[in-house]
């Protein structure tokens, strides 16, 4: 039954999940657990990254080789798989990021009728 | 970077570390923001979620995900199953028992349908040759010069040769020994491809004139159990049937001859065919039709081409030869039909064998499928635990459908020992006569491999589904709270599912013993068929005199001295000599014959079958004269030509007029008949009544006859006196074989005793694992009502009241089990054709047996858990329910 529940969720955030990670490993490498706060800050707290759907998504990214990971020490801590953005994941994020835009360019575009359709 | 994914255990233990380490910095940060040290894990977990589902959804993503699910798999299902030896060591002894049954038939069905002949090279090219006769429905021989026209004639086939089967006795040890051996053109060993591993085949030309090459190639065995295996054995002479011939080879071990049913033990050019056959010389009679012969396609020549040639050659035969061969043909035959050996019979009975071996294994499937669906109950908590923890269902139904494979896998190894075991097993179920050393194919290869990994991947899903569809109802929630105590909980699906397992089989064995019980009665009907002669205190031997240098004068003296002799013995009522002996493996002499008054249709030309017999031989054999007398001494060479015909004959030729006095023409000779015999049996039990006659054997005489002795004494004495009788004429004679004609008879229904034993065995065996079924669930439905048995007995049930309850439970299933194999077993039983013998498909006797032994078992297997319910302790059993 909890599986269910997680593969409806997946479904939905599959693509965005995968943009979020690649964009924000665009900006340097990182960690899991540093990857989820990074995405949790900069969307302002909204966005809140189930780690059920981190881990799988960062081997399925490392699998498609869209990113690499590398096990590097942590000062005081067990060692850290950090993941960093390859080139061909580089090209990855840039169609990801365009289909992104032709979505929510689309969205808007249905949303909007309906708002005048509403407003006079 | 690929290589981490071939190692599943290392990337197991990388991703449990990256979530500890994950765990550890949110851990850090949580403690850093102000929480306690449990709070602070707890507030991290929190935070993470589902730890082991977040793993087992990542290796999901794994590549090789499946393989090492597997080792998973099979190392758990290893681990369960050594857990509980018990229920392994019963659920791999009925599968292999299911599967070993399967595999052995297999292997033996394989054997005569692809390559009944060892060491035979292109056997898939080999078609066996018959002669064919407008007005007559079976196949006949072909005479040996239309064989050497086809051969000379046809385009499309090579190797053409001859195997007709013949025998021969030899003295091996103390005892006389019939020996089964082949009459072979001189082209045999080159077109089988077999090299003698000793000396040579035979030469061009050793198939030509009249025993104008006494040669012979013996087999692996007999130079074993005669010669000792005497390396200088080439060379060497051995008389045979009176005949001395020069031993020029040595067949390889493991060749047994062309000939599905016996191992072959010698081999003689068709010269000698006048020494092992009766009827003269035969190579230049066309209308002697004797050759048995198989012929080999070219490559790439279709069976129907290569008919159409044979066609267009015997039409031109017939139309040259039109007092031959009007109305002759030939035809071609696939090995598994070939109509003069045990293929044709042999098939259909192995075709029944593996359908009740088929049958066999769906019973131990369902009694392996209710062990497991019993457990699976007990192991429902550890599923709902498993699923909890993230496992996927596909994961939870896989790990079913591997302990499946675990032991399907197991009994498939089982079952090829089974079979290998029984590759000669076959011939255990057919009664070997006395000295004649059978031999049927049955070898394992890779086609019965391949049966049985099919027949066991048909088990695994078999297996697996029963628990499969268990494990897919499971309700975590439901399942953890109620099960957590380890009750076993039994719904109503499953108690059901159980239930109609148990109904199948018992269908499917009431259904065998059904089949077991209508063989068994056929063979009934098949030993109370009159066969027109008296079987009691009727003895017969041979007396081959031929190539002893006995020629007709002096044979028919020896003759007259051992009939004088052997009616002097004590206790011989008569005796008499004929050339050949009823349901006798050789044939019989046949004639196309006129009767005075009689017009045959035009284009038929009926030929008919005779015996030659001397005088005495009716009231020795016990075949009733409906007319006329018996043959007198007087009926010699110097008296007229007379006959004796059987009833059918003076029926069909006659038409109610009386035959005796009137003429009719044998072999182009005219003879007056002076009798009518009873019909009787000739050539088979089951033979419809067929025309006969008998003519007197002074007046067509042979050197070789049977000799025929009606004695009140014992076999054993009366053989031992006939041989001292034939040894004091003639030293140099072979001592022979003296059977009775009971034994004779019981020979012949050699195939319907192999289905008896057959069907018996198998039968039994399904009867068993039904009753281990029946047992299994009476006993886990008592275990589950314990509760409800013991609030009965508080209410005032007595134990017999409770005894009823259980035993009606089981009985219930048994009936339903019964109606469902009823309603099919008279579907099914017509299909076992020629195995049954007058005996109705659906003989209500067999039925009634079948039901009284299911019913029997049933009550058997219901009885111990039922008298288990009564000793329990009502107070008990309710407290602990509690």
């Amino acid at each position: 039954m909890a599986k269910e529940k997680y593969k409806s969720r997946t479904e939905i955030l599959q693509g965005t999940l995968d943009l979020l990670i690649l964009q924000t490993l665009e900006w340097g490498p990182r960690h899991g657990y540093a990857l989820s706060k990074a995405i949790r800050t900069n969307s302002g707290e909204i966005l809140r990254v189930d780690t059920g759907s981190l881990y799988p998504a960062l081997h399925r990214l490392e699998h498609a080789g869209w990113i690499a990971a590398e096990w590097k020490p942590s000062e005081a801590g067990p060692r850290l798989r950090v993941y960093r953005l390859t080139a061909k994941g580089k090209r990855q994020l840039r169609r990801e990021v365009s289909r992104w835009e032709r979505i929510t360019a689309a969205v808007a575009g249905v949303l909007r009728p309906a708002k005048q359709e509403v407003e006079p | 970077m690929n290589w981490r994914w071939l190692r599943p255990k290392r990337r197991n233990e990388e991703l449990r570390e990256e979530v500890d380490a994950h765990l550890w910095l949110a851990e850090r940060e949580e403690r850093e923001a102000g929480r306690g040290g449990e709070d602070a894990r707890h507030a991290a977990r929190l935070e993470f979620g589902n730890v082991a589902m977040a793993e087992e959804t990542t290796r999901d993503h794994w590549g090789m995900r499946w393989l090492d699910d597997f080792r998973q798999d099979l190392r758990g299902g290893v681990r369960m199953l050594r857990r509980s030896p018990g229920f392994t060591l019963l659920a791999v002894l009925c599968l292999t028992l299911g599967m070993g049954t399967n595999a052995a038939v297999f292997s033996a069905m394989e054997g005569v349908l692809f390559r009944p002949y060892p060491m035979v090279a292109h056997q898939e090219r080999l078609m066996a040759l018959s002669g064919t006769a407008r007005g007559e429905s079976g196949p006949t021989g072909v005479s040996w010069p239309d064989f050497e026209d086809l051969r000379k004639s046809s385009t499309l086939l090579d190797g053409m040769f001859v195997s007709k089967i013949t025998g021969t006795t030899l003295s091996l040890g103390n005892r006389a020994e019939t020996l089964p051996g082949s009459i072979v053109s001189a082209n045999y060993f080159d077109a089988i491809g077999v090299r003698p591993m000793l000396g040579r085949g035979f030469v061009p030309g050793e198939d030509v004139g009249s025993n104008a090459h006494p040669v012979v190639v013996i087999s692996y065995e007999l130079w074993q159990r005669l010669f000792k295996g005497d390396p200088e054995i080439v060379g060497k002479t051995q008389r045979l049937t009176g005949v001395i011939h020069t031993i020029v080879g040595v067949a390889p071990e493991g060749f047994r001859g062309t000939f599905v049913g016996w191992a072959m033990q010698f081999w003689v050019p068709a010269s000698m065919e006048e020494t092992f056959e009766a009827g003269g010389y035969k190579l230049q009679d066309r209308d002697a039709r004797w050759v048995e012969s198989f012929v080999k396609l070219k490559p790439g020549v279709t069976a129907p081409q290569a008919q159409d040639e044979v066609s267009a050659i015997a039409t031109r035969l017939a139309a040259t030869y039109p007092e031959t061969n009007r109305g002759r043909g030939m035809k071609l035959w696939p090995l598994w039909q070939t109509p003069f050996n045990h293929a044709g019979t042999l098939l259909p009975t192995l075709e029944l064998m593996l359908a009740v071996a088929l049958f066999v294994l769906v019973i131990a499937c369902a009694n392996v499928g209710n062990l497991l669906l019993a457990r699976s109950f007990v192991r429902r908590h550890e599923m709902s635990v498993r699923a909890a923890l993230g496992a996927g269902r596909a994961r939870l139904l896989r790990q079913m459908l591997t302990e499946g494979l675990i032991l399907a896998g197991l009994a498939s190894g089982g079952a090829l020992l089974v079979a290998y075991l029984s590759e000669h097993a076959l011939v255990l179920f057919f009664p070997v006569s006395a000295g004649v050393a059978m031999y049927l194919p049955g070898a394992l290869d890779w086609r019965v491999f391949f049966a049985c990994a099919v027949v066991s991947v048909f088990t695994t899903l078999l297996l697996g589904l029963f628990p499969a569809m268990q494990a897919s109802k499971i309700d975590v929630a439901a399942a953890l709270k109620t099960e957590m105590a380890g009750v076993v909980g039994g719904g109503h699906g499953k108690a059901w599912a159980r239930s109609a397992l148990v109904v199948v089989q018992v269908s499917l064995s009431f259904l065998l013993l059904v089949g077991a019980g209508l063989v068994v009665k056929s063979l009934q009907r098949l030993r109370a068929i009159d066969p027109g002669f008296s079987t009691r205190n009727v003895y017969v031997t041979p007396i081959a005199l031929n190539g002893t240098g006995y020629d007709a004068v002096r044979a028919k003296t020896f003759d007259d001295e051992l009939l004088r002799r052997v009616r002097a013995l004590p206790g011989v009522e008569s005796a008499a000599l004929a050339r050949l002996a009823p349901l006798e493996v050789k044939s019989y002499s046949s004639s196309q014959i006129a009767v005075d008054g009689y017009v045959s249709p035009p284009d038929e030309q009926e030929t008919v079958e005779y015996n030659e017999i001397g005088p005495e031989y009716f009231s020795t054999i016990g075949i009733p004269l409906a007319a006329g007398r018996e043959f007198a001494a007087t009926d010699d060479e110097n008296g007229a030509l007379v006959a004796i015909v059987n009833e059918t004959l003076a029926q069909k030729y006659w038409k109610g007029r009386d035959p005796v006095g009137t003429r009719m023409q044998v072999k182009g000779r005219w003879m007056t008949v002076v009798g009518v015999a009873k019909d009787s049996k000739y050539e088979s039990v089951r033979e419809p009544a067929r025309a006969f006659f008998y003519v007197p054997l002074r007046q067509s005489f042979a050197v070789s006859t049977t000799l025929h002795v009606r004695s009140e004494g014992s076999a054993q004495t009366l053989s031992a006196e006939v041989a001292r009788e034939v040894k004091s004429l003639d030293a140099d004679l072979a001592a022979y074989e003296l059977v009775s004609m009971e034994e004779v008879v019981r020979r012949a229904t050699a195939s319907q005793q192999a289905a008896v034993k057959m069907l018996a065995l198998l039968g039994g065996l399904a009867l068993l694992l039904a009753a281990i079924g029946l047992y299994a669930v009476m006993a886990y439905t008592v275990s589950q009502s314990a509760r409800e048995l013991g609030l009965r007995m508080a209410l005032g049930a007595g134990q017999y009241d409770l005894l009823r309850l259980v035993m009606a439970r089981g009985v219930t299933l048994t009936v339903m089990g019964v109606a469902v194999g009823a309603a099919v077993a008279i579907g099914l039983t017509r299909l076992m054709g020629n195995l049954l013998y007058q005996v109705s498909p659906r003989d209500p006797s067999a039925f009634v047996a079948a039901f009284v032994a299911m019913m029997i078992t049933a009550v058997a297997a219901c009885f111990l858990p039922a008298w288990r319910a009564t000793q329990a302790d009502p107070m008990r059993t309710l407290r602990s329910g509690d």
